[in-house]
């Protein structure tokens, strides 16, 4: 009985043999071949935690922190918890009607789920934070969570310092190996973007184990391949900060620049571009709309940074620099001669002046005489020596190179201009192959196609006071932990002009000195100390219109062993004497003496914040957006 | 675990048999605490305060060790006499869960016991229809190899088969299926599992080839034979021959214009039809199904999707070959994968040990299921033959389909991995299932009517 159909018993076994080997292939292909399933098993199950490290603090230069990190709360809710909550009184506390509450909380559960704690109200404000600290046990499901964002603790330098923000996917597809995740947060702007690298630190990374509805089960493999967050390292900035604040209480109410270096170092001691706004205003919830707000609705630009992001004619600053180069060439001397009857007419066209009279190069700096340096210039373009306007004009401009202008300084900021230095290829498209020194005649009176940035300026008043050396401009002077990524070894390098005698730049400072005394800038002496300046006044038109010369005043002091060197310019403020001299002069003497003495000297500081010297063309504009908008009030808020 | 090694008065018990059984069910023990397991707790308190899963497996398999010693004890005479009378108590407990039964899960075929645990009769009912299988072929005057008693024992498999769709418990209905095996091996005419196949393959055909193009290939295909067969075959059968062949090509034409979509519109719920469209990846319409049509009227019919059999691989996929290791497996912890302790255990063990595992944990069952042919083949009596290779079919379906469901190579059915998934009812039925065909064995010089 049992030998009959016994074959089939090999049929059954091949049939049990069959479907385990079509198992097995299945497996094959879902665990050997195919990566799909890990990658989407690890999707699933890991919560990925990033913990984000402090940005590194900025210190001035007497080790007081001027951008430095503080704890924000934000209000987060886990919806699937919050069933017992008194809507009513959160509502109350934080300002919202219900129906706002409603529509928040299902936008939070539409986005991230009811399981997954999401955040509510991110950045509370101090008085919200302390009333909900309070009131916490009558708001189950919801929580407090801190964290670190950026304070500007002297409501200043907000064009230097720059201001964090998250990143979007530009930035990613720019950034794509830099470890950079959505929902990071990067320096945009100032030094919180030029030196990013180091400010950032380095992210902690926690893997956590959740299960199907998204909840944390615990971490993965007890942490072992978690990594610690390394906060970002500390800067140590030039800027004095007290300096910083008086020169942005000075430039109220103006639009413009002004830049001081240490002529020592080449540090820049304070850098203000006006108008300026709280910096803490980029930090809060209202982030956002204060962004806008100055971005689109202010016609002054304040996010501009023009102390570096100008260019400017430099008017009659430069002329200090026309004459450094004219007596270095040798066309003139210091018994040179040059009369005045109150314009140049040499080259057929009348230039105005504002000194009458026979000048040497010493009063016709403290003069600012016009014809003096149109004759110099001249002079270098036609020297007989060489004989080829070309070529002098390229000698001309190597020194000007020398001194730092026509090519970026180096500035540790974003987005610094080059300025202009015009060549002789340039002219030669413009007026032909023989183009005359009369052409470009405007050049010797810095205007015309001569532009700096007021950094540049600044550096070239540090030159003269320097006597042909100095160092980068720069803005931080170490790294705390030290300088891993060679970002400052360029600006300890010692910078050098074209061989230019000393005795030239004894007669320049001679020059300038006498500017402060009995000259253009004689309004803006400071009692006691030997300031060598140079004022600057240079014609502008916007959009056809006419209107006010801007203000330039380039000054170092003291000048027996210059400390400081300064760019100051107001836009459309007419006669460089009465707002960027005077202005130069307070911060100097701050500088210098650590305090303004006598309340003659302190009235002026009053006297000149409180003076408006906004450019009529960009009032007009803002009060057409006022109604729109109110920047403008906004700034005069205290910090919320 | 359930080592009877005491029962020395028990002579030619395989052990061979209770050692695998002994190890798979320790496996089952280990992949249900690996499904429960929680970083961090006092899983020694857990095992034994008998609230969990995993300790109330380890109960189940101390009660089928008692049930399996009580088994092996008995006279094997018993389970002749009573193997009809058995089967009509189960039939009529299957019965008995139209008025008395519980709703788990959406089936209605659980008996609600004292304490907190459920029976259910259609997996009871496997043992008895083995049983009663196994009695029918091996009475004296049943000539297996004629038609009727053909019909009569394809009628005791089919019935609590029938009993089980009612109840909605489509998988344990395609397990009496499965008594085809033992069937064919008894004499069964092959013809019957290759007219299935030719029907199964028609079935898929038909879902993954588009309607009119499987029509036409078809016809060219009827009519490629008809060409070819006119000159082999002699003119007087001609006739009948080009017949026959039309005769079947209007059969398939049919069932896959009208029978199949007709079963997946009409008979079968819309979750069944979109688990078996899903299996070869294309989405199922629920609007054509007329029962989730009924069930939600007004309503936009829910599309349910392939979350089971998503999560279910990507557990067994992400094991790689040699697994995340023992407790270490994210995507259980997580509990990504539904019914996991039960239906779905064999993707802890593939997540955990990976295919190295699972090469391993397979090969035990295929050796498992061999002995048991090896068993069943030496017997003397047709009644232990039957029965044994009863028991191997079923353990065979099980394992297949429960492991074909987990890696998307079957629609998802509700049939739980023999030994090794959570739940008394399943482990005691394979429990009574194996020791009784031990027992048999035991006394396999003996002839049993």
């Amino acid at each position: 009985m049992s030998a009959f159909n016994q074959n089939r018993s090999r049929i059954v076994q091949l049939i049990f043999i069959g479907a385990f080997v079509l198992i097995t292939l299945q497996l094959i292909n879902l665990q050997v071949f195919s990566t799909k399933y890990k990658m989407a098993a690890d999707n699933n199950a890991f919560y990925r935690k990033v913990i984000y490290p402090d940005r590194g603090i900025i210190f001035d230069r007497k080790k007081r922190a001027i951008l430095e990190n503080t704890i924000s709360y934000d209000l987060v809710v886990i919806p699937a918890e919050s069933k017992g909550t008194d809507t009513l009184a959160l509502c109350t506390l934080l300002n919202i009607d219900t129906a706002t509450y409603k529509k928040r909380m299902r936008d939070l559960i539409f986005k991230n789920g009811s399981v997954k704690p999401s955040v509510f109200e991110s950045l509370l404000t101090t008085e919200n934070f302390a009333r909900l600290n309070e009131n916490m046990y009558r708001f189950p499901g919801f929580s407090l969570s801190e964290r670190s964002v950026r304070s500007y603790p002297y409501d200043c330098g907000a064009a230097l310092l720059g201001y964090t923000a998250e990143v979007d996917t530009g930035f990613l597809r720019r950034h794509k190996d830099e470890g950079y995740e959505m929902g990071d947060y990067f320096g945009t702007t100032g030094l919180e973007n030029s030196y990013e690298k180091v400010l950032m630190g380095q992210r902690g990374i926690k893997r956590f184990i959740r299960d199907n509805k998204g909840r944390i089960q615990g971490p993965w493999e007890k942490g072992e391949f978690d990594t610690l967050a390394i906060a970002g390292k500390n800067l140590y900035s030039s800027i004095d900060v007290e300096l910083q604040q008086l020169g942005e209480k000075l430039m109220q109410n103006k639009v413009g620049s002004i830049v001081a270096i240490d002529t020592k170092t080449g540090g820049i001691i304070c850098m203000v571009s006006a108008p300026s706004y709280n910096p803490n205003y980029l930090t809060g919830n209202q982030r956002k709309k204060h962004l806008v707000d100055m971005m689109y609705f202010d016609p002054r630009k304040p996010l501009l940074n023009r102390a570096v992001s100008t260019t400017y004619s430099p008017g009659s600053t430069f002329k200090t620099l026309v004459g450094i180069i004219a007596m270095a060439e040798g066309v003139i001397d210091d018994q040179s001669t040059v009369s005045c009857g109150g314009s140049y007419l040499g080259c057929g066209r009348k230039m105005g002046c504002h000194a009458v009279g026979t000048f040497t190069l010493k009063p016709a700096i403290s003069k600012s005489c016009n014809s003096y340096f149109a004759v110099a210039f001249r002079r270098i373009l036609d020297n007989a020596k060489i004989n080829n306007r070309d070529v002098t004009l390229g000698l001309f401009n190597e020194y000007a190179y020398s001194f730092g202008l026509g090519k970026r300084l180096g500035v540790d900021l974003p987005s610094e201009r080059m300025g202009n230095i015009p060549t002789a290829n340039y002219y030669q498209k413009i007026f032909g192959k023989n183009w005359q020194a009369c052409n470009i005649i405007s050049n010797s009176i810095g205007q015309g196609e001569i532009t700096t940035t007021l950094t540049q300026l600044a550096n070239v008043m540090a030159i003269i006071a320097n006597k042909g050396w100095y160092y980068l401009p720069h803005l931080i002077d170490s790294v705390e932990g030290g300088d891993d990524y060679q970002m400052l070894a360029r600006f300890k390098v010692k910078q050098r002009t074209k061989n230019i005698a000393e005795s030239i730049f004894e007669e320049v400072h001679e020059g300038m000195q006498g500017t402060m005394e009995f000259g253009t800038g004689a309004a803006a002496k400071v009692p006691g100390i030997n300031v060598c300046g140079k004022t600057g006044t240079v014609e502008n038109a916007y959009r056809g219109e006419s209107l006010k010369d801007h203000a330039f005043f380039g000054a170092f002091a003291p000048r027996e062993n210059p400390r400081i060197a300064i760019a100051v310019m107001c836009e459309n403020a007419g006669y460089g004497a009465t707002s960027a001299a005077p202005i130069a002069s307070l911060l100097i003497e701050k500088y210098l003496r650590d305090s303004i003495a006598g309340p003659e000297r302190k009235a002026k500081i009053e006297q000149l914040a409180n003076m408006n010297l906004i450019p009529p063309q960009m009032t007009r504009l803002m009060k057409k957006e006022a109604p729109i908008k109110k920047p403008v009030s906004k700034k005069k808020e205290p910090k919320a | 675990m359930n080592r009877k090694k005491n029962n020395l008065a028990v002579e030619g018990i395989d052990y061979t048999v209770i050692w695998l059984y002994g190890a798979l069910v320790t496996i089952g023990i280990l992949c249900v605490f690996m499904v429960e397991y929680k970083a961090g707790s006092n899983w020694i308190a857990t095992f034994l305060g008998g609230k969990a899963n995993y300790s109330k497996q380890l109960i189940f398999a101390g009660v089928c060790a008692l049930l399996a010693t009580f088994i092996l004890l008995t006279d094997s005479k018993i389970f002749t006499a009573f193997a009809n009378l058995s089967y009509v108590v189960g039939i009529l407990l299957m019965l008995a869960t139209f008025v008395l039964g519980k709703n788990i899960n959406g089936s209605k075929s659980w008996i609600p016991l004292v304490g907190g645990f459920n029976l259910q009769p259609a997996e009871l009912c496997k043992i008895f229809t083995s049983l009663a299988i196994a009695k029918f072929i091996s009475r004296q005057e049943v000539d297996f190899s004629n038609l009727k008693s053909q019909l009569i024992a394809g009628l005791i498999a089919l019935t609590p088969a029938a009993l089980s769709i009612l109840q909605h418990e489509l998988g344990l209905a395609l397990v009496y299926l499965s008594l085809l095996i033992a069937m064919f091996r008894e004499g069964l005419p092959a013809q019957f599992l290759i007219i299935g196949s030719c029907f199964g393959i028609l079935s898929l055909a038909t879902l993954i080839v588009e309607r009119d193009a499987l029509t036409i290939t078809l016809t060219i295909l009827a009519g490629l034979i008809i060409f070819l067969a006119y000159r082999q075959v002699r003119k007087k059968q001609k006739l009948v021959t080009i017949t026959a062949i039309l005769a079947i090509w209007i059969l398939c034409v049919g069932v896959q214009r009208f029978v199949v979509p007709y079963v997946f519109n009409n008979v079968l719920e819309c979750y069944q039809s979109t688990r078996i469209y899903s299996m070869v990846g294309k989405d199922y319409d629920c609007s054509l199904n007329k029962k989730s049509n009924e069930k939600t009227t007004g309503k936009a019919a829910r599309k349910p999707d392939d979350y089971n059999v998503r999560q279910s691989k990507i557990a067994i996929g992400s094991g790689g070959f040699f697994g995340r290791g023992f407790l270490k497996g994210t995507q259980t912890r997580g509990k990504y994968v539904p019914e996991q302790d039960t239906d779905f255990i064999f993707t802890s063990l593939g997540e955990a040990f990976g295919f190295v595992g699972c090469a391993i944990f397979l090969g035990l069952y295929l050796f498992f299921l061999f002995r048991i042919i090896r068993i069943a083949e030496r017997q003397r009596s047709t009644f232990s033959r039957v029965y044994a290779y009863c028991v191997a079919s079923i353990l065979f379906f099980h394992i297949a389909v429960n492991v074909s469901m987990t890696i998307g190579l079957f629609p998802i059915v509700g049939i739980t991995l023999p030994l090794i998934s959570y739940g008394g009812s399943s482990l005691l039925t394979f429990t009574v299932l194996i020791f009784i065909m031990l027992r048999l064995d035991a006394d396999r010089q003996m002839v049993l009517r």
